[in-house]
């Protein structure tokens, strides 16, 4: 009919132009080298060494050098690397000493327990909450009116609640990153266009199959920032709980060793606690990336939208 | 196709012929937004056909109440008197006033909706696939031949975020055709594209038009869009909205680009260009009156 028309030859033009194999077969560790080599051919892993340089270097000085007022306590750096690489500890603990991989793996799971428990009972309920005005009715206001309340405000009724040490360093714990996660997730349910879940009601779906292929990967790049707040927010409480009671863990060998007088291991579990921390959070972020190729790809490759 | 003389009709006839396959008939249909007496009018008693087998082109100012008429045919939005059939069938009326979505009838989003989340093939097989019409493969192969048809082979399994706006349209008309709708309802699909891509869908759409012969519903603001596509051409009153004149486009089929600078279509332009005009400025002094 239109065999004449000016557009087949348009039509045939698009395939070419876009169907890049390279583009295809992206994998998430491919994209990741791909990102790494970026990174260290830009400034700023160059900016970042400085910037640790300069952090340290006054550190350095104020303490062991300068000897300013404020820092007349503060173990210096010197020392305390020398403390933490020693296979013989002035305070007993070290890269190693076993002790020291015990406080990190105690902390690690509390925030592991509790980040995982957030996450399976704050994704649904965030779900449900953005999903259903009438359920977010019911159950908001009480939500916004908990939230507020501080993870340490918790601390007696944990322990009156709770039996034990773990279990109510883990409840304080979980708190945190439960409200992060959940009003993320609610958040992310909401910012959905509604035009997605029109077409999809158009395209014959039910009300269930719009939930499962719309609402939640939808949801899905809100969820992962929420769960990257959460784990931070994990470490954060986990910390407070750790120094109220328990007998491991970074929050605790931070604080006894404050009593103690032990000064330099207090700046070991700080360290160890950012490097943990760290670690988690770019953990949460590599699962998201993986689950979102869509828009790692549409990040990474620059869609026009 | 029928070539009528090109005469405005009064929006009241009523043709008395049967309706055949994706025709839709909009008679009396009235919506007010919030209550009835506190109530913004939207549209305003309006009638008129939408004949299967052929694009009708709804024209208006911004925010006169177009879209509003479409998401009734929808079924996003209620009405809140009137009757609208598809084929005789009625989809909303006095006793039931929302229209249940289907996919008898898919629209093609302002902004465009195909999930982000799912390939392209994914989103086209997503219609056939949650109705259980078809298996997965039955439908992957259908997508296949449909996208390849389509001049979008290549990029079944990339996603829409790494397409050019414009391929993501075509992809989007895909998915909906996947259906076998009675009716498209295009809602300004190509507001956002530029004008070269634009000219590009136009001929796209009318290619699809030719191959699937669908009812096309299709709203815009640019009168040249409406008069280069449109059998028919309504053009609507700034809000409520109701039809000023209706036209039928006697420019024969399959029309290209070509068309634009052929004197009908200029009689066309100036024939109703006068009309549009009007009810622009209409539609900016009411803007400035709620300011």
């Amino acid at each position: 009919m239109t065999e004449a028309s000016p557009l087949r030859a348009l039509n045939r033009d698009v395939s070419l132009g876009l169907a890049d194999d390279a583009v295809r077969g992206i994998s998430p560790l491919a994209l990741a080298i791909h990102r790494f080599l970026l990174w260290l051919r830009s400034p700023r892993p160059y900016l970042m060494i400085v910037g640790f340089t300069l952090f340290i270097g006054f550190w350095y000085l104020a303490v062991e050098v300068w000897k300013l007022p404020r820092f007349s306590e503060m173990p210096g750096p010197t020392e305390v690397v020398r403390e933490w690489f020693s296979r013989n500890p002035t305070y007993g603990l070290s890269v190693f000493t076993p002790e020291y991989y015990l406080h990190i793996w105690v902390s690690t799971r509390r925030v592991a327990i509790a980040f995982f428990l957030a996450t399976a009972i704050g994704v649904p309920l965030g779900l449900f909450l953005g999903w259903s005005e009438r359920f977010k009715q019911y159950v908001f206001p009480v939500f916004e009116l908990l939230r507020p309340v501080p993870p340490l405000a918790w601390v007696p009724l944990a322990i009156v609640m709770f039996k034990g040490s773990e279990t109510p360093i883990i409840f304080l714990t979980f708190l945190a990153s439960f409200y992060a996660t959940a009003l993320n997730t609610m958040l992310g349910v909401e910012s959905i266009d509604v035009s997605y879940t029109r077409a999809a009601s158009c395209l014959g779906a039910t009300r269930w199959q719009v939930f499962r292929h719309v609402i939640v990967p939808g949801a899905m790049p809100f969820i992962f920032t929420g769960l990257q707040i959460s784990v931070g927010v994990a470490w954060f409480s986990l910390v407070a709980g750790e120094m109220v009671s328990g007998q491991y863990g970074l929050g605790y060998v931070i604080n006894t060793s404050y009593t103690m007088v032990r000064y330099p291991t207090i700046v070991i579990g700080m360290i160890t606690l950012g490097i943990v921390g760290y670690v988690t959070s770019a953990a949460v972020r590599f699962v998201g990336d993986h689950l979102m190729q869509w828009r790692t790809r549409e990040l990474a490759l620059g869609g026009d939208r | 196709m029928s070539a009528q003389p090109a005469t405005a009709r009064s929006y009241s006839a009523v043709p008395a012929q049967p309706l055949r396959k994706g025709g839709v008939r909009i008679a009396d249909v009235v919506k007010v937004y919030g209550t009835s007496e506190a109530g913004i009018l939207a549209v305003d008693h309006c009638t008129f056909d939408v004949p299967p087998g052929e694009i009708t082109v709804v024209v208006g100012p911004s925010g006169c109440g177009k879209t509003t008429l479409l998401n009734a045919i929808a079924g996003f939005h209620s009405i809140s008197s009137g009757n609208i059939y598809l084929d005789d069938e009625l989809l909303c009326g006095p006793r039931k006033l929302k229209a249940q979505p289907g996919p008898d009838r898919i629209v093609v989003f302002q902004n465009g909706a195909l999930f982000p989340w799912k390939t392209n093939i994914e989103n086209v097989t997503f219609g056939p696939i949650m109705q259980g019409l078809l298996s997965r493969a039955e439908a992957y192969e259908k997508a296949r031949d449909m996208m390849a048809d389509a001049g979008l082979r290549g990029i079944e399994h990339n996603y829409p975020g790494e397409m050019s706006s414009g391929v993501r349209r075509r992809v989007e008309i895909v998915r909906a055709l996947m259906n076998d709708p009675k009716i498209l309802l295009l809602d300004e699909p190509y507001r956002a594209l530029d004008s070269l891509t634009k000219s590009v869908m136009h001929e796209a759409l009318l290619e699809v038009f030719y191959k699937n012969r669908v009812t096309i519903f299709f709203i815009t603001h640019d009168l040249e869009e409406a008069i280069f596509l449109g059998h028919r051409v309504v053009i609507m009153t700034t809000r409520p909205c109701r039809p000023k004149k209706i036209l039928d486009i006697d420019i024969p089929h399959p029309r290209d680009y070509s068309v634009l600078t052929t004197k009908r279509f200029r009689e066309f332009m100036d024939e109703t260009a006068a009309a549009v005009h009007e009810e622009a400025l209409k539609a900016f002094a009411a803007g400035e009156k709620e300011r």
